[in-house]
């Protein structure tokens, strides 16, 4: 025990020409809280800004799988929420696709881009690779305000007269050029399309900073294959964002030039409303190569965060190091390139050329092969574990069990010739909710719960709510998304206002009703959720430092927040950040009734580096 | 009434939450308050994740035996049973798979759930077992590539072999149209720039092409059994998508361009009728439509049996009811439904 003292001491000793003091600044209330360039508190306004808008978004779903549920009914709270879109509490038609299209909006982008990725790599960046802040504060805080700004402006188009964009979260044109086609294709489309620009441009600041950040910034003796698998997938997540979010940007203003300016890049030969539209020679098809080729990237942008999350997350509370570590960030690699690649999987019946459907078929399913290595990765990482089952360890075991659910149909829709018959029905509806929606939601959930007191001043939600919460969560999304398969091998289309128009559906109501009761049991977990969120920012008990006995460098600070995370030196590394439970020959552990090594010991005498 | 239900359905889980929050309390009043999980918690949560692996295999059981009927038909179509086989197959090993890992994953979760005291395995690699789960599902996969390739370059493969007949689907904001090639089965040119209305030239054919004049344009689809049909299919205004999932058929239809797709019906809409899961669903479907009857409700009308045309590209606000009925029959019950239609030439109004 001598020897680790002095070599702790040693390297505090050598290293207070590092320390810069930031943290004697003196900040006002704006600087503290609003236009803070903190990382620890941009990352607080990305979580509660992505959770609002996420609660938004579940409450259209409630809406609309009411509506399937109980076509045609009248319901109070249609009218109250809906107004004039549901007259007497009959949900109208066109408010059911707006309702839709903004739903899936609101979750991919702002909630799972936006609310999962940018708080927790702005939390985790700087604290897990040991620097001050982020390289650039400033930039940070502008990517903030930017999202909070396209967040403002996706909600401030809800009021729009004629509606909100209302084409699917594709928004394919024409229907999304034309507001002769759709309501929705107006003034609400147009601030889609604005706040979506903007949404773009504070990803892009915000993904540029991770990775220079990570690059440039990490603590000495923080070698790339000592980050913790958080740190490999924020990275690898903020570089296809840097690579594909752009043409997803191009796509956006070529549309708006169509729409606005009278240019044809998307459409043509267009007969509608009675007369012939000037537009000449271009192509729908084209919108959707640009608007896929970020489209498939972005759930792996979606689901990347979540996969670190979850490994970390595991490895501490099974109390064993990560199974494969290398072979953990070799999938994060191959995920991340082979993503930007499939994108054409969503196209097989668009009227591309059959033989480019061949191609991206192989593509596809080649990525089965990282994604499985993943998923055996983590079921061996809980053998011979000493599982504490903290939430945060609930939404992990939770996720890959999703994960492996959802992902395992993707067989089924990445190949070109059985996607013919199951294309845009609710069989791709349960399999991306699963795959990428409820697991990256059970990723985020994981993050919350775990990081919580590295949030909140060493505060920790209450762990009896944060079981309720997941177990019916758990239970509620396999319930909703479980018997949805069968709908759409039923073959009933998605983003159908209501299903009576099929006599040959009318026997699948039963199954409606039975999801969107799921939905709303789920629904209601999550409000325990948020009242546990809220309530233990302000009452949750305070922990320990360390609360989970962890290794990372984020533990190492000290609970309450300053700017530059560290009031003394930066902490050295010595060693990869999973040695939980690791021991001598003779079977003891390395430091005398601690089953964790923090990253910042140095070996000891007689002990291997045993990992990767 | 299902207000009602919901409402009583949402209090009961209401008052579950809260006796189980209670039931975790008093679990834990004799240890240490702490946000932590400690011993009784890992034992809970343990058995809880082992009734959870039993609640996956139950709604997985559930699904097949209440819904598992609600599936479609046999296949219509030639390339039908092809499509059928393969999908089965990749089923079988999904279930496989997806049974197999959930059960690793849940059951280590009870299995290994923590204890004080209790030490982990430090197992961090292990090359073999690494190549094993990376070749197998390398393999498995090879097959389904493969195998689905091969299946998707002959279904897609649209050629004027077998003397197919050529039919045009034709989709605008929300309705379908169908036009023949007429005696010749040549479709005249095009283009909705020569759209007419008030000479109900409604699909923009060429007048002076002609090829054209002897076009029957009608509003639903008759197909003779056994014969393929190539499919050319236009739009006028927006995105839409010609979905035939008896006849496991979908192409998109895109303005300003033509796309394809081939199939040969297999089964007349009559034989289809007889078919025993159809007479089922017919029946079940009859039934709750005898009891909207009864009730008073619209869409209340016996149901017989018909293949059907659907939108399954969102394309506004009537996209959920963008349909056109599908008629599969005998080569001389086509023909004689084919000479009682007029062609283009004589719908055409003359020019003013």
């Amino acid at each position: 025990m001598s020897t680790i003292a002095e070599a702790q001491v040693a390297h505090h000793a050598d290293d207070h020409a590092d320390d810069h003091d930031h943290h004697h600044h003196k900040e006002t209330f704006i600087t503290k809280y609003i236009f803070s360039q903190d990382h620890k508190m941009i990352s607080k306004q990305y979580l509660i800004t992505g959770l609002i808008m996420g609660f938004i978004g579940i409450a259209m779903s409630l809406l609309f799988r009411m509506q399937l549920a109980w076509p045609g009914e009248s319901f109070p709270i249609f009218e109250a929420v809906l107004g004039r879109w549901a007259p007497d509490g009959v949900m109208d038609a066109d408010v059911y696709l707006a309702l839709v299209t903004i739903h899936g909006t609101i979750m991919v982008f702002f909630v799972l881009t936006a609310g999962l990725s940018g708080t927790f790599s702005n939390l985790l960046i700087p604290l897990q690779i040991g620097a001050r802040d982020m390289a650039s504060g400033f930039l940070n805080m502008l990517s903030y305000w930017m999202f909070f700004l396209s967040s403002v402006i996706m909600v401030i188009s809800l009021f729009v007269e004629a509606g909100p964009a209302a084409a699917g979260w594709t928004i394919y044109p024409p229907l999304s050029a034309l507001p002769m086609a759709q309501p929705g294709s107006g003034m609400g489309m147009t601030l889609w399309l604005v706040s979506m620009a903007v949404f773009i441009a504070s990803s892009l600041l915000g993904s540029l900073n991770y990775i220079v950040t990570v690059i440039n910034l990490r603590t000495k003796g923080m070698s790339m294959t000592r980050l913790p698998l958080t740190i490999w997938a924020f990275l690898v997540t903020a570089i296809i964002g840097v690579i594909s979010f752009p043409v997803l940007l191009s796509a956006a203003l070529l549309l708006i030039m169509d729409r606005s300016f009278g240019t044809s890049f998307f459409l043509s030969d267009i007969f509608i409303q009675g007369e012939v539209l000037h537009y000449q020679g271009g192509s729908p098809v084209l919108f959707e190569h640009l608007f896929w080729f970020l489209g498939h990237p972005e759930v792996y942008i979606v689901i990347l965060p979540a996969m670190g999350m979850v490994s970390e997350v595991m490895s501490v509370n099974a109390r064993k190091p990560i199974f494969g570590y290398r072979a953990m960030i070799a999938s994060i690699l191959a995920i991340a390139f082979l993503s930007t690649i499939v994108w054409g999987h969503h196209m097989f019946i668009s009227g591309m050329n059959p033989f480019l459907g061949s191609v991206f078929t192989f593509t596809t399913l080649l990525i089965a092969i990282p994604s499985a290595v993943k998923a055996f990765n983590w079921i061996t990482t809980l053998w011979k574990g000493n599982l504490q089952l903290n939430a945060g360890m609930l939404f992990s075991i939770g996720m890959v069990s999703t994960f492996i659910t959802g992902g395992l149909t993707g067989i089924i829709l990445g190949d070109s010739t059985l996607d013919i018959n199951v294309h845009d029905t609710y069989f791709v509806v349960a399999h991306f909710h699963l795959v990428m929606g409820i697991s990256a939601l059970y990723g985020l959930f994981a993050g919350v719960y775990h990081w919580f007191p590295k949030m909140f001043q060493g505060r920790m939600m209450n762990k009896n709510l944060s079981y309720i919460h997941f177990w019916v969560t758990a239970v509620g999304s396999y319930g909703i998304f479980f018997p949805m398969h069968f709908v759409g091998m039923a073959g009933v289309p998605r983003r159908y206002y209501e299903n009576t128009a099929f006599p040959m559906f009318d026997e699948l109501t039963d199954v409606q009703v039975l999801m969107t009761v799921f939905a709303l049991i789920t629904a209601a977990a999550q409000l325990v959720f948020a009242y546990n969120f809220v309530r233990s920012i302000f009452y949750g008990k305070r922990g320990p430092q360390n609360p989970w006995n962890a290794t990372t460098l984020e533990w190492t600070a000290p609970q309450e927040h300053f700017h530059g995370n560290w009031a003394g030196a930066i902490p050295h590394v010595h060693r990869w950040p999973y040695d939980y439970s690791k021991t001598y020959e003779n079977g003891e552990y390395i430091i005398e009734g601690q089953d964790f090594v923090p990253q910042t010991l140095p070996l000891q005498e007689d002990e291997e580096e045993l990992h990767h | 009434m299902t207000v009602l239900l919901t409402i009583t359905v949402l209090v009961l889980v209401a008052i579950a939450i809260w006796q189980m929050t209670k039931m975790f309390e008093l679990s834990q009043l004799k240890t240490a308050q702490t946000e932590i999980a400690n011993d009784t918690d890992n034992k809970y949560n343990g058995y809880l994740m082992f009734a959870f692996l039993i609640f996956i295999y139950g709604i997985t059981i559930f699904s097949f035996w209440k819904y598992g009927k609600v599936l479609l038909p046999e296949a219509a179509s030639a390339h039908g049973g092809d499509y059928d086989y393969l999908m089965l197959i990749s089923f079988v090993i999904i279930f496989f798979v997806q049974t197999l890992t959930q059960a690793l994953l849940h059951y280590y979760a009870y299995k290994y759930r923590g204890e004080k005291g209790k030490k982990a395995l430090f197992f961090a690699d292990n090359d073999r077992l690494e190549f094993i789960w990376t070749i197998i599902p390398v393999i498995v996969l090879a097959g389904l590539i493969l195998w689905g390739l091969y299946t998707w370059t002959n279904i897609m493969d649209v050629n004027d072999e077998d003397d197919p007949l050529i039919v045009e689907l034709y989709a605008q904001q929300f309705n379908w149209t169908a036009r023949y090639g007429g005696e010749d089965n040549v479709l005249g040119l095009a283009n909705v720039r020569m759209i007419d209305i008030n000479r109900a030239n409604v699909l923009g054919l060429d007048e002076s092409d002609p090829n054209a004049s002897d076009d029957v344009i009608v509003k639903e689809l008759h197909l003779p059994v056994g014969r393929k049909v190539n499919f050319k299919f236009r739009s006028q205004d927006v995105l839409h998508s010609a979905y035939m999932p008896h006849f496991r058929a979908q192409m998109n239809c895109v303005p300003g361009m033509t796309t394809e797709f081939s199939f040969t019906p297999t089964i007349t809409t009559e034989q289809m009728r007889l078919n025993p899961d159809v007479v089922d669903k017919v029946k079940r479907t009859n039934k709750i439509r005898a009891e909207r009857a009864a009730n008073g409700e619209p869409n209340s009308d016996p149901w017989e049996f018909d293949y059907v045309l659907l939108c399954n590209k969102i394309c506004g606000k009537s996209h959920y009811n963008m349909q056109m009925k599908i008629i599969v029959e005998t080569e001389e019950e086509y023909n004689a439904w084919m000479e009682s239609q007029q062609t283009f030439s004589q719908t055409m109004a003359p020019a003013e």
